[in-house]
């Protein structure tokens, strides 16, 4: 069975984030980028389905910069098989992105698509869902866990105060969540063999963005507070100070 | 203005995170000239429901009651959703930010062919737009978003806006839907309960969140303990290391790769507060961290801090939040 994954190339979650001179983006100087994390599961998601099923190919595909080749190398090292960079603006606007992951997605049109349920650096938590609905496939998001069966994909959704156990008739469109898809390492015969891999390249067939970021700022600093006490003697002015000062006992 | 909130119901309840939506709706309506209005959906009964949402500003409800609609279904609420907004002529639609409304909102966006914008914090409006804000790079930044189409749709994180009584009640409408359940193709199998009655991390008002620094997954009744005495409005969370461990389920992780968090009240017990953690609660009113290192990271972000053995501090926290509420 072939697979597409979507990957993003983001800042690596370490780092500390400053706003740029444009004061609308991040200051670039200095940031590590690495693929991102919920995509890491989704591309181990991929690798281990396409081991069960002893066939198939998996094919990473981003959309992004020249500098996103790296971020597919990675999954290239993990296991996948080959790679597409869609060379395009890369902006807030999921739909935007969507809808030239879409464009590409629709010609070859795989029994299954994955993808991180969100993006760490915009945290839009859209771009799965959006693709679904334009490809006309039915979807299941934030998922943690998935067996395919009988031509169909049955899908561990995580929602509040549960897990929902979603059928998704193939061809589908699956988010993953942190959950059983605990992402290999590349080895380094890994990263050698991703070298000779096949990463092709081409121009992003981009809808304009109609998400338009005004301005950027860092949260405002959380004073530090206090420092109650030591030990148990505290806890009684703990109390005291939740309720009289901050009002929430 | 014209703003349409989308509310959810459970259990013949219309959640907090929905009331707050309805609220902020009415609020911003009421700034820009212009009126809320809420859609409900949900199974034959759910109309009952409908009129006592004026109380939280709808000026009208619409109500969807179909067998088919009893529960969420990922291809049948975003159809019905969609044609509820291209009656109304609405100029903004609002859903709550949770599991299910950040599902249904992309697939709405992409039925009617506009830019969605998640887990908004801050809405405002200036020169009769909206303006909206939202964090990014995990709560590390907030962006101000221009919105270049109509409607404009967002998801409002739970637990930030405020659901506020008010007079007067609503005008009740019922939305025709003609629908054909047949053709969904998602057959939504089951679902397994976690919690029991125990709000979910991401929508609790109260967090009693426990790390590596709780030893062994046994210890959870003290946080469990604590978590009762604080009252049904409480929930708990835990840091990725425990986690990963095994000792607590996946979907009470908090932080980056967990769910983001911005209770009322924020408790951190035996939590480092790596970077990756505080990005999932440093959006909470009140933080209060229980750490034995002085210098541990969760410090310089907590309100309250008690520098100490938890397996001291906690069950007198436990007693005297008992004791408090018995006081009344
Ligand atoms: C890509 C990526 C994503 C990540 N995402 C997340 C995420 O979503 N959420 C998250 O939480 N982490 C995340 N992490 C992990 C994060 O970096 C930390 O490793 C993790 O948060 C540490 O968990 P902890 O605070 O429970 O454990 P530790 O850092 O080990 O801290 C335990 C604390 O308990 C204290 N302690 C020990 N004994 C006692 C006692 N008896 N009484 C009082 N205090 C005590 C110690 O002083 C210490 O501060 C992520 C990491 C990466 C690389
Ligand atoms: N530029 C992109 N190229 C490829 N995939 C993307 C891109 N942006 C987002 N995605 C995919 O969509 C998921 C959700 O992203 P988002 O909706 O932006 O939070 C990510 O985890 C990726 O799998």
């Amino acid at each position: 069975m072939n697979i597409i994954v979507c990957i993003k190339r983001v800042p690596d979650t370490e780092t500390r984030i400053r706003v740029g001179d444009d004061g609308t983006s991040i200051d670039e100087s200095g940031v590590k980028y690495v693929m991102s994390p919920y995509d890491e599961f989704a591309v181990e998601a991929a690798l281990r389905t396409k081991e069960e099923l002893g066939e198939g190919e998996v094919t990473v595909l981003t959309l992004g910069d020249d500098a996103s080749q790296e971020t597919l190398r990675t999954a290239l090292a993990m296991g996948a098989d080959k790679a597409v960079l869609l060379q395009g603006d890369v902006s807030p606007d999921g739909l935007a992105t969507a809808k030239a992951l879409a464009a590409e997605i629709g010609e070859s049109d795989p029994p299954l698509v994955l993808l991180g349920v969100k993006a760490a650096d915009d945290d839009q938590q859209q771009v799965g869902p959006m693709l679904a609905t334009l490809l006309g496939r039915p979807c299941a998001t934030a998922v943690s866990n998935f067996e395919l069966k009988d031509g169909a994909v049955v899908c561990h959704s995580e929602v509040e105060g549960g897990t929902q156990v979603l059928e998704l008739p193939l061809p589908a469109v699956v988010t993953i969540t942190k959950g059983e898809f605990e992402p290999r390492y590349a080895s380094l015969k890994g990263i050698m063999a991703a070298k000779r891999k096949p990463l092709e390249t081409r121009e992003a067939q981009s809808a304009p963005s109609r998400l338009e970021v005004k301005s950027m700022e860092l949260p405002p600093e959380r004073e530090a507070g206090k420092i109650v006490g030591e030990g148990a003697d505290a806890v009684p002015e703990l109390v005291r100070l939740l309720r009289e000062e901050a009002n929430v006992l | 203005m014209k703003i349409l909130a989308v509310v959810e119901q459970r259990d013949g309840e219309v959640p907090g995170a929905s009331r707050e939506v309805i609220s902020a709706a009415a609020s911003l309506a009421e700034e820009a000239g212009g009126e809320a209005h809420a859609l409900l959906l949900g199974g034959p009964e759910v109309s009952e429901q409908a009129a006592a949402l004026g109380a939280f500003g709808a000026a009208r409800v619409k109500v969807a009651a179909h067998d088919a609609l009893a529960e969420y279904h990922p291809d049948g609420y975003p159809q019905v959703v969609r044609q509820a907004v291209e009656e109304g002529g609405y100029d903004a639609v609002l859903l709550p930010a949770t599991s299910q409304g950040k599902d249904l909102a992309p697939r709405l966006a992409a039925l009617l062919d506009v830019p969605l914008a998640q887990d908004i914090t801050r809405a405002s409006v200036a020169e009769g737009a909206l303006e909206l804000f939202r964090p990014v790079y995990a709560g590390k930044a907030f962006t101000q978003l221009k919105v270049d189409a109509s409607p404009v749709l967002a998801t409002l994180r739970p637990n930030v806006f405020q659901a506020q009584e008010r007079d007067g009640g609503a005008e009740v409408e019922s939305l025709e839907v003609e629908l054909d359940p047949d053709s969904w193709p998602t057959v939504v199998a089951s679902f397994e309960a976690t919690g029991g009655d125990v709000p979910d991390v991401a929508e609790a008002a109260v967090v009693v969140s426990g790390g590596r620094g709780m030893k062994d997954p046994e210890n959870w009744n003290l946080l469990e303990d604590l978590r009762e005495a604080l009252g049904s409005e409480a929930g708990l969370g835990a840091s990725r290391a425990v986690v990963d461990a095994g000792w607590r389920p996946h979907g009470e992780q908090v932080g980056q790769t967990g769910k983001t968090v911005a209770p009322k009240l924020y408790f951190a017990i035996g939590i480092s507060g790596a970077i990756q953690h505080l990005a999932g609660m440093r959006t909470a009113g009140t933080i209060v961290a229980v750490n034995r290192d002085p210098d541990a990271p969760i410090f310089k972000v907590a309100d309250y801090g008690i520098v100490g053995d938890l397996f001291e501090v906690v069950p007198r926290l436990t007693q005297e939040v008992r004791d408090l509420k018995a006081q009344g």
